[in-house]
C-alpha cells in the first residue's frame, strides 16, 4: 500500500470514526446519569437529518438557516421523549425504563415510514464543503472530510467544558452518583435531566445532519445500524465516561476502515471484525476502555 | 337414477376431454391481475393477448387462452396452475410475473408435466432441476455477462474490478457472472471488493479500488446503495467508469446522485419503446400494441408476454404436435428465434440467453446506447 492510498484511509477513518463518537457521547451521557440506554437516540439522529432535509429541499431555505432549525426541532422532540416516554418511569425498575425506550425507537421509525415514506431522500451538500483539495501527495480531501472531525472534537470539548467546569454539570456527575441525595441538596433533578436530554439530542441532531452530508441519503432507518455502532462504541470506551465514547468511535471507525485496507478479500466481513475487537476488548476490560471500575462489594 | 346421471356426466366429461384434443389447443394463462404485482401481470397477460389476436391458429387448430389470476399470493398461484391442468386439461401454460409465483406453480406443473414458460421471473431457483419450467427472460446473474462483454468488446476496457454486496443473491450472483465473462475473454480481474446492504461508508472500498487502478467497476447494487457509492466515488475522485445492472434502473439514483451518476451505465432488457434500431418482431409489436391500446406504451413486461406466445408457437410447430410431453421436447431445442427482446435460445437450464440492452445516464436521463450479446 503506498503512502498516499494509506494517509486516505486515514482521512476516511477519522470522518467515519467521529462521526460514531459523536453519537455514542449522547449514549454514554444519558447512560452516565440515569443508567438508562437511551436506544431511542438513533432515531433523533434520524429526525435531525430529515428535518434539514424539509428545511433545505421542501421548503428551499438556506441550508445554514436549515441546520438551526433542524437543531432546536430535533431538541424539542428528544425532551419529549423523555416527558412523555421516561420521566413516568423514573422510579421504576431500570428494565422497564429500558423496554419503553426501545418502543420509542421503534414508534419512531414506523411513525417515520408512515409520513416520510420509505423512499431514501437526496441532501442539500453545500458546495463549498465539496470542492476538492488535492495535497502534493496525491491525498485528495474534501472540507467535509476535515470540517466533520473538527466539529464533533469540538463538540466532545465543549460538553467536557460544562460536564466538569460549570454548575448544571456538577449537577448531572451528582446524580448519576446519587439521585435523591442530590434531590435533597436542593438540585431540581428533573430539569437537570431535561437538559441532559436536550443536549444529547442536540449532539444527535448535529451528527444526524453530518452524516446524512458525508453519506447523503436520508431514511427512516438510517438511525439504525449508526446507532448501534455508536452504542457498541460507547461500551467500548467505557459506558458513563464520554472521553471514552470519542475513542471508542474512533477506534470502530479504524478497525472498519483498516479492515478493509489490509484485507480487500475479506471487505464484506468488516463489522465482524469490529465486533471481534470488541468482545477481546471486554474480556480484558469488561469496564471498558475508560470505564468507571466496579468494586467488588465483599 | 344416480348411476344413470353419473354415466351421462362421465360421458360428457369425456366427449368434453376429446373435443379439446382435437380441435383446439388450449394455452393456460397464470399471472398476477390483482394484489401488489398487478401492475406487471396485467400488461404481461395484455402482451400474450395481443399475440394470440395475431396469431390465433397453430398448425391450423384454434388457440384458446385460458386465463387464470393467481392473485399475487404463493397459494392462490399453485391454485390457479392445478385448475389449469385438472379442470380445463391444458396443452401448456403461460406465466408469471414474480418469482416465488412461478415458484409455487411450477411444482404442480412439474408434477403433472405441462409445460410452462416464465414471462419475466428471473430468479435462477424457477428452473433450476425443473424439467418442464421454461422462460422467455434471462436470469439476473446472465446480467453480469452482458456487463462484462459490454466493458471489454465494445468498450475496449481490460482491467476490471467488482464491488458487491455480499449479503444479497442478486449481487452476489452477478458478480460472478462478470467475472468469470471477463477472464474468459481475456480481461484481467484487479479487485473484487464486497459491502453489506444497508452499508453507507464506502470510502475504504474505493480508495482500495483507487490503488488497484481499474478501468471500470462492475456495480450490480439497488439504486439506494449504488447512488451513494458513485457520489463517494466522485468525492474521492476516482477516474474509473462504473457499469450495473437492472436493480439501478430506477430515476431516484439521479435525485440521489446528483451529477455523480453522469456516465453511469447499467445493463437491461432489449427492448424499450423509445429505442431507435428495433428488430422487425420489436417494430411489429410495438405497431400493433399501438393500434390496440392507443393511450399506453408498451413496455418490458407486455413484449415479454407476447414472447411467451411466440416461443410457444415456434415449439409447438416444431413439434407438429400440440401433446404436452412433445411441446416440452421442442421447446427445450429453441434456437436463434427471432423475439421483441431479441434473438432467444434457450440454455441447459432453460433460461433464455439473448440479447440485452446497455444504457448510460446523459444528461440525468437513460440513454439507450445499445445491444449486446453476452459471452458466458
Amino acid at each position: 500500500m503506498s503512502l498516499n492510498i494509506f494517509v486516505q484511509h486515514v482521512i476516511n477513518a477519522l470522518s467515519l470514526g467521529s462521526l460514531y463518537g459523536l453519537v455514542a457521547v449522547g449514549y454514554t451521557m444519558v447512560y452516565g446519569i440515569l443508567r438508562l440506554i437511551n436506544f431511542a437516540h438513533g432515531d433523533i439522529f434520524m429526525l435531525g437529518a430529515y428535518f434539514v432535509y424539509f428545511a433545505t429541499i421542501v421548503y428551499k431555505l438556506p441550508w445554514a438557516v436549515g441546520v438551526v432549525i433542524a437543531i432546536i426541532l430535533t431538541t424539542v422532540c428528544g425532551l419529549l421523549v423523555d416527558r412523555i416516554a421516561y420521566k413516568p418511569l423514573r422510579n421504576a425498575p431500570r428494565i422497564s425504563a429500558l423496554i419503553s425506550a426501545i418502543g420509542v425507537s421503534f414508534f419512531i421509525e414506523n411513525f417515520a415510514v408512515v409520513v416520510f415514506t420509505g423512499m431514501p431522500r437526496p441532501v442539500v451538500q453545500p458546495p463549498i464543503l465539496m470542492q476538492p483539495i488535492t495535497l502534493s501527495s496525491g491525498v485528495r480531501l474534501i472540507p467535509l472530510g476535515i470540517l466533520v472531525p473538527v466539529v464533533a472534537f469540538v463538540l466532545v470539548g465543549a460538553l467536557m467544558w460544562l460536564l466538569y467546569r460549570t454548575k448544571p454539570g456538577l449537577a448531572m456527575r451528582a446524580i448519576s452518583f446519587d439521585i435523591e441525595t442530590t434531590r435533597m441538596l436542593g438540585v431540581s433533578v428533573n430539569k437537570i435531566i431535561a437538559l441532559a436530554f436536550g443536549l444529547g439530542s442536540a449532539l444527535a441532531a448535529v451528527a444526524g445532519i453530518l452524516w446524512a452530508l458525508r453519506y447523503p441519503r436520508v431514511e427512516p432507518f438510517m438511525g439504525m445500524t449508526p446507532g448501534i455502532k455508536a452504542f457498541i462504541a460507547a461500551v467500548f470506551g467505557g459506558i458513563g465516561s464520554v472521553p471514552g465514547a470519542m475513542i471508542g468511535g474512533l477506534i470502530l471507525g479504524f478497525v472498519e476502515i483498516m479492515s478493509v485496507a489490509f484485507f480487500p478479500n475479506l471487505s464484506g466481513y468488516k463489522d465482524a471484525f469490529a465486533f471481534l475487537i470488541l468482545i477481546l476488548i471486554l474480556l480484558f476490560r469488561p469496564a471498558g476502555l475508560l470505564g468507571e471500575r466496579l468494586e467488588d462489594k465483599i | 337414477m344416480r348411476k344413470f346421471f353419473a354415466a351421462c356426466l362421465v360421458v360428457a366429461l369425456l366427449a368434453g376431454v376429446a373435443f379439446a384434443d382435437d380441435d383446439v389447443i388450449k394455452v393456460g394463462v397464470f399471472n398476477c391481475l390483482t394484489g401488489q404485482n398487478a401492475f406487471g401481470g396485467q400488461l404481461e397477460l395484455e402482451g400474450t393477448q395481443l399475440a394470440h389476436s395475431l396469431m390465433p391458429e397453430i398448425l391450423g387448430k384454434k388457440v384458446e387462452l385460458v386465463i387464470v389470476d393467481n392473485k399475487s399470493d404463493k397459494v392462490e398461484a399453485a391454485n390457479a396452475v392445478t385448475r389449469l391442468i385438472e379442470n380445463d386439461k391444458v396443452n401448456a401454460i403461460i406465466g408469471t410475473y414474480g418469482s416465488s409465483l412461478a415458484m409455487a406453480g411450477g411444482e404442480v406443473a412439474e408434477k403433472a408435466g405441462i409445460p410452462v414458460i416464465g414471462t419475466s421471473c428471473t430468479n435462477p431457483l424457477v428452473t433450476e432441476g425443473k424439467k418442464y419450467y421454461f422462460r422467455v427472460c434471462f436470469i439476473d446473474p446472465f446480467q453480469g455477462a452482458g456487463a462484462a462483454t459490454y466493458a471489454f468488446r465494445n468498450l475496449g476496457l481490460k482491467k476490471a474490478a467488482t464491488l458487491v454486496d455480499m449479503s444479497n443473491d442478486y449481487s452476489v450472483g452477478l458478480g460472478k457472472f462478470f467475472r468469470d465473462s471477463y477472464k474468459k475473454m481475456g480481461g484481467e480481474i484487479v479487485a473484487n471488493l464486497f459491502y453489506q446492504s444497508g452499508d453507507t461508508d464506502f470510502t475504504a472500498q474505493l480508495t482500495e479500488l483507487i490503488a488497484k487502478q481499474p478501468d471500470i467497476v462492475f456495480l450490480p447494487a439497488y439504486f439506494a446503495e449504488g447512488a451513494i457509492v458513485l457520489k463517494q466515488a466522485k468525492e474521492l475522485g476516482a477516474n474509473f467508469r462504473f457499469i450495473g445492472a437492472d436493480a439501478m434502473d430506477n430515476p431516484e439514483i439521479v435525485t440521489l446522485g446528483g451529477d455523480a451518476v453522469e456516465g453511469f451505465m447499467h445493463t437491461t432488457f432489449a427492448y424499450d419503446p423509445s429505442m431507435q434500431e428495433m428488430n422487425e418482431t420489436a417494430a411489429k409489436f410495438t405497431e400493433e400494441w399501438r393500434k390496440v391500446h392507443p393511450d399506453k406504451d408498451p413496455n418490458v413486461n407486455s413484449a415479454l408476454g407476447y414472447d411467451c406466445y411466440v416461443m410457444l408457437k415456434d415449439a409447438i410447430e416444431r413439434a407438429g404436435s400440440a401433446e404436452p410431453e412433445k411441446i416440452r421436447d421442442a421447446l427445450e431445442t429453441t434456437k436463434d428465434l427471432p423475439t421483441v427482446t431479441g434473438i432467444t435460445t434457450i440454455n441447459a437450464t432453460h433460461d433464455a440467453e439473448k440479447e440485452m440492452g446497455i444504457v448510460e445516464i446523459r444528461g440525468g436521463k437513460k440513454t439507450f446506447l445499445g445491444l449486446v450479446k453476452p459471452e458466458v
